[in-house]
């Protein structure tokens, strides 16, 4: 067993867990940050991502002890309160999703992808870069365009900071 | 329309939940004391369990019991069945193997559980049962349909000999016959339908919570059809009565089909909950899925088609072999049967039909539904016999599709099935506008120039849905009855709950039910709830499948809605004290028509519920429960279009082009039929292109996970272009069809005729990867 500290939407939050615990299972278990799912056992699917210090990072390839001392970031702490990120919205309006269960791996991976292109992106590299995620209902058509509306959005946010 | 009501693409209401991590999924629920399980499962395809040495996991820490599969045989828990009768040419009855729960005595699959280890974490439960000894006796197995039907195959249930469950035939074989000796032309070929893994992104789960005190029991469990599974596990695998049985099927993760069975593990569970008195969770992983969840298609089929002079079809004679695998899953029988044949007729103009099916036993997992669950077969064999008999013919494939199509309706094919609407033309000619049909030869012949095969593939598919007339299903062997039920509950306060048999694991329910009461009733769907999924709440359904939720559940919530619309209206009337007949409903507001007298809704409501002020002899309260049956199924048609290129240096394939032209009857929510259009379409091009469960020899599955299966991603799909023809279906009063499986059904046909018409050579199975097609193209075997 191992303490491990870390940050987690913001709080300080502390956890005693077996040492072969990954992180999507501190959040999930020992947190009930149940928005992080476990879609497959290979690190294909993508159901798991998170931003770890800012990057999206699949929460079912660390362990839960690396994270210690990192901030990490889940599907339950990108909205403003009531305020919905750019990318939540996008995938609502959009009709970007429809189970729901890939939904806040995509949305997780996609804000990342926004903040490493930038102004850049197209529909060739949104698809190209969602290649880690697996949906199984949307066929990505409406991913694809609720990626490419956020990320307007998400600029015009940015130029007003 | 209003803006809130029929036609109108609002934005989803259960999205808000989903988008911000609230969803609550089986996996997401904890229970006070809850264990977990962990299945042993079986490393071969065939063998014989000759002992099991539990003594040493039981002693691993955590460990609360170690249960083997005789043990739920000697507790009398039914054996899994398929509730679908199909009775052989030859008369005899469908032979049936047993399928315990958990193996005791013979394995048939890889996967298949023979013990289960409950522990008090998940860590405990696995560690555990890596400790837990099997004794097997490898038996040889039978990997595929050729190697099952070999003269001196090995046997797999002493129930059914030579692994053969039923040869069943539908259709006059004589007219067919008598077609083909007048033919001027026949068009013969042999295709494969690929074995798919429905891989819904949730894996399955299930939570059993026995109390003792009360002698109930609860199960959480991913399911399309939570009512259906209460009944078949109290009324056939003696698990719990069915009074003292609730289940819940909370947010679903998408399910395809796979999720409409009662599986193996939601039974051990239950039953294991009562035997340790303790909440029990069991969470697949991904490989479990591979192994265990029904898998869908695997068909070899041989067809013969035959012309008149004019090209005009006369005849069409099939035979068709399909894998069950290991089991005979629940609804596996009327997949190749009545959900296959009956749709040969595909949108065509055939006189005489005739179809054999023999279904076989194979040491795989159990095949059953999976999204389109029978039409995709028939689909893909019509429009690629079309394909190759234009080819064969030296005519435009639309053009002798054009030729061919049904264009009186009502219709009655040689098969069963009795089309009531469409306008096949319609959706052809939208397709072709769509995609430039016209300047295709041009388009190629550039492409050419430029080293690249480009291609263009037509395929016009039709479904029957709305599943099923009930007396009609049950006449052809289902155990069950295929209508639907709603209640609907105005409040005192005017807000109202739809309460549905459906169950929306993606479809968007919530949203568009919420729409038809807006569109009825004037209220806004803030103020609907859609109540789902739960059997202490709903009191029966037969669940989502077969694109039957809108047309079957939706007439449902239509006709509870006309008996709350009618009890309101008289009290309405007599608080107005008007004449019911002058009462209409406007926005919310019943008002007396021609004057400026009125009542809102809640008003109505409220005095339904107070009961101070209502005609009498009336009873108080404004609730009203409605059971539908249909009278004929729905049949969804469309033509869908492709162009692609080859790169004839690797055999990959790009896409140029997608189109789409569906004919679904009217739209409630636009936006969420083309999302459903979407998602099945990706499932229709994986199958064409990507997807494929492989076994080898030995019965292993090689394809079992995400690395080795090959899931469509989005760099392996296009935009697509999608458009609507109407025909209003004339059997229920919404004029809906259901277009939850139509992508599914038609895109591989039209994937497939395109790639085959750019490399020039016809004989290519599914899926087309690179590495296939480079072969067929350098005439080298893959």
């Amino acid at each position: 067993m191992s303490t491990v500290k870390l940050t987690v939407n913001g709080r300080a939050v502390s956890a005693d867990v077996e040492d072969r615990t990954l992180l999507v299972h501190l959040l999930r278990d020992h947190l009930n940050l149940t928005g992080t799912h476990v879609g497959c056992d290979t690190s294909q699917c993508g159901a798991c991502t998170v931003h770890l210090d800012g990057r999206a990072v699949k929460s079912c390839t660390m362990l839960a002890a690396q994270a210690a001392g990192s901030s990490v970031t889940t599907i339950e702490g990108i909205a403003k309160g009531d305020e919905l990120h750019p990318m939540q919205a996008a995938f609502r309006d959009n009709h970007g999703l429809q189970c729901g269960f890939c939904t806040p791996g995509m949305i997780m991976a996609s804000i990342d992808i926004v903040h490493r292109h930038g102004g850049k992106l197209d529909e060739t590299t949104v698809r190209h870069e969602l290649e880690g995620n697996i949906c199984r209902c949307t066929g990505y058509h409406n991913i694809v365009k609720a990626v490419l509306d956020a990320a307007g959005h998400m600029k015009v946010a940015q130029a007003a900071e | 329309m209003g803006v809130e009501g029929i036609g109108a693409s609002v934005v989803r209401k259960e999205d808000r939940r989903f988008i911000t991590g609230k969803g609550r999924y089986v996996d997401d629920i904890k229970l006070m004391g809850m264990t977990f399980a962990q299945f042993v499962r079986s490393p071969h395809a065939h063998a014989r369990v000759k002992g099991i040495d539990t003594s040493a996991a039981m002693k691993m820490p955590g460990v609360i019991a170690v249960l083997t599969g005789q043990q739920i045989v000697d507790d009398k828990i039914g054996n899994l069945i398929c509730g679908w009768a199909i009775t052989s040419k030859d008369g005899s009855p469908m032979k049936m193997g047993a399928w315990p729960a958990m193996a005791p005595e013979t394995v048939r699959f890889v996967g298949q559980a023979v013990a289960v280890v409950i522990a008090e974490t998940k860590n405990q439960a696995r560690d555990a049962a890596e400790a837990v000894v099997v004794n097997y006796e490898e038996l040889p197995a039978v990997p595929d349909i050729r190697a099952a039907i070999k003269p001196g195959a090995p046997q797999l249930h002493p129930e059914a000999p030579g692994n053969v469950i039923f040869d069943w035939t539908l259709g006059d074989e004589a007219a067919v016959d008598a077609a083909f000796a007048k033919a001027a032309n026949v068009v013969t070929f042999e295709l494969a339908n690929n074995r798919l893994v429905p891989n819904a992104m949730e894996p399955r789960s299930a939570i059993a919570d026995y109390n003792e005190a009360e002698e109930h029991f609860t199960l959480y469990t991913t399911s399309q059809n939570p009512h259906v599974a209460r009944l078949v596990l109290s009324a056939f695998y003696n698990v719990a009565p069915e009074h003292k049985l609730r289940v819940i099927a909370p947010d679903v993760g998408g399910g395809f089909g796979s999720k409409i069975y009662i599986y193996p593990e939601e039974m051990v569970c239950l039953w294991a909950s009562k035997k340790t008195g303790r909440p029990i969770k069991w969470t697949g992983d991904r490989s479990e899925s591979f192994l265990t969840d029904m898998h869908g298609r695997d068909h070899i089929s041989k067809a013969e088609m035959a012309f008149d002079k004019d090209n005009k079809i006369l005849g069409l004679r099939v035979k068709t072999h399909a894998n069950f695998g290991a089991y005979m899953s629940l609804f596996s029988s009327a997949v190749p049967t009545y959900l296959y044949a009956t749709l040969l007729s595909g949108q065509y103009n055939i006189p005489a039909i005739h179809a054999e099916v023999i279904t076989v036993y194979t040491n795989t997992t159990p095949v059953d539904a999976y999204r389109g669950a029978g039409r995709p077969e028939a689909s893909y064999l019509v429009e690629r016999m079309m394909e190759t008999a234009a080819r064969q013919l030296k005519v435009d494939p639309a053009e002798l599709r054009k030729k061919n199509f049904i264009t009186q309706f009502p219709y009655q094919t040689p098969v069963i099935m009795a089309y009531d609407a469409g306008d096949f033309h319609a959706s052809i000619d939208a397709a072709m506008k769509a995609i430039d049909y016209a300047g295709f030869p041009a388009r190629k012949a550039k492409a050419k120039a430029e080293g690249k095969l480009r291609g263009i593939g037509v395929s016009c598919y039709i479904e029957a849905c709305g599943i099923a007339p009930s007396k009609a299903v049950g006449s052809l062997g289902a155990g069950v009855g295929l209508w639907e039920s709603a209640e609907i509950r105005v409040n005192p306060v005017g807000t109202i709950e739809v309460l549905t048999g459906s169950h929306s694991h993606g479809q968007g329910h919530e949203t568009t039910f919420a729409q038809l009461v807006s569109e009825r009733l004037g209220v806004p769907i803030s103020q609907v709830q859609i109540v789902h999924g739960d059997t202490d709440k709903v009191q029966f359904g037969m669940g989502t499948y077969g694109s039957r939720s809108l047309a079957v559940g939706g007439t449902a919530i239509v006709k509870a809605m006309e008996k709350v619309e009618s009890k309101a209206k008289k009290i309405a009337a007599h608080l107005l004290e008007a004449s019911e007949g002058d009462i209409v409903i406007e926005n919310g507001e019943f008002k007396v028509a021609g004057t400026d007298k009125s009542l809102a809704l809640p008003m109505v409501a409220l005095a339904a519920y107070t009961a101070h002020n209502l005609p009498e002899g009336m009873e108080p309260g404004l609730k009203e429960t409605a059971f539908y049956d249909p009278t004929n199924f729905t049949f969804p048609a469309g033509a869908y279009i492709c162009e692609l290129e080859v790169d004839p240096g690797t055999g990959k394939t790009t896409f140029v082009n997608f189109v789409a032209a569906d004919d679904f009857g009217r739209l409630i929510n636009p936006m969420i039929v083309e999302g459903q259009v979407h998602g099945g379409l990706a499932q229709g091009i994986g199958q064409a292109l990507l997807e494929g469960a492989v076994y080898d020899e030995n019965g292993q599955l090689v394809t079992a996970s995400f690395m080795d299966y090959t899931m469509p991603r989005a760099d392996d799909l296009p935009s697509f272009k999608l458009s609507h023809t109407t025909t209003l279906c004339p059997g229920n009063p919404l004029g809906v069809k259901g277009c939850g499986e139509a992508g599914a059904i038609g895109a591989s046909a039209a994937v497939i005729n395109a790639i085959t018409d750019a490399i020039g050579n016809n004989r290519l199975e599914m899926p087309a990867t690179p590495d296939r097609v480079w072969h067929v193209i350098n005439g080298k075997a893959a």
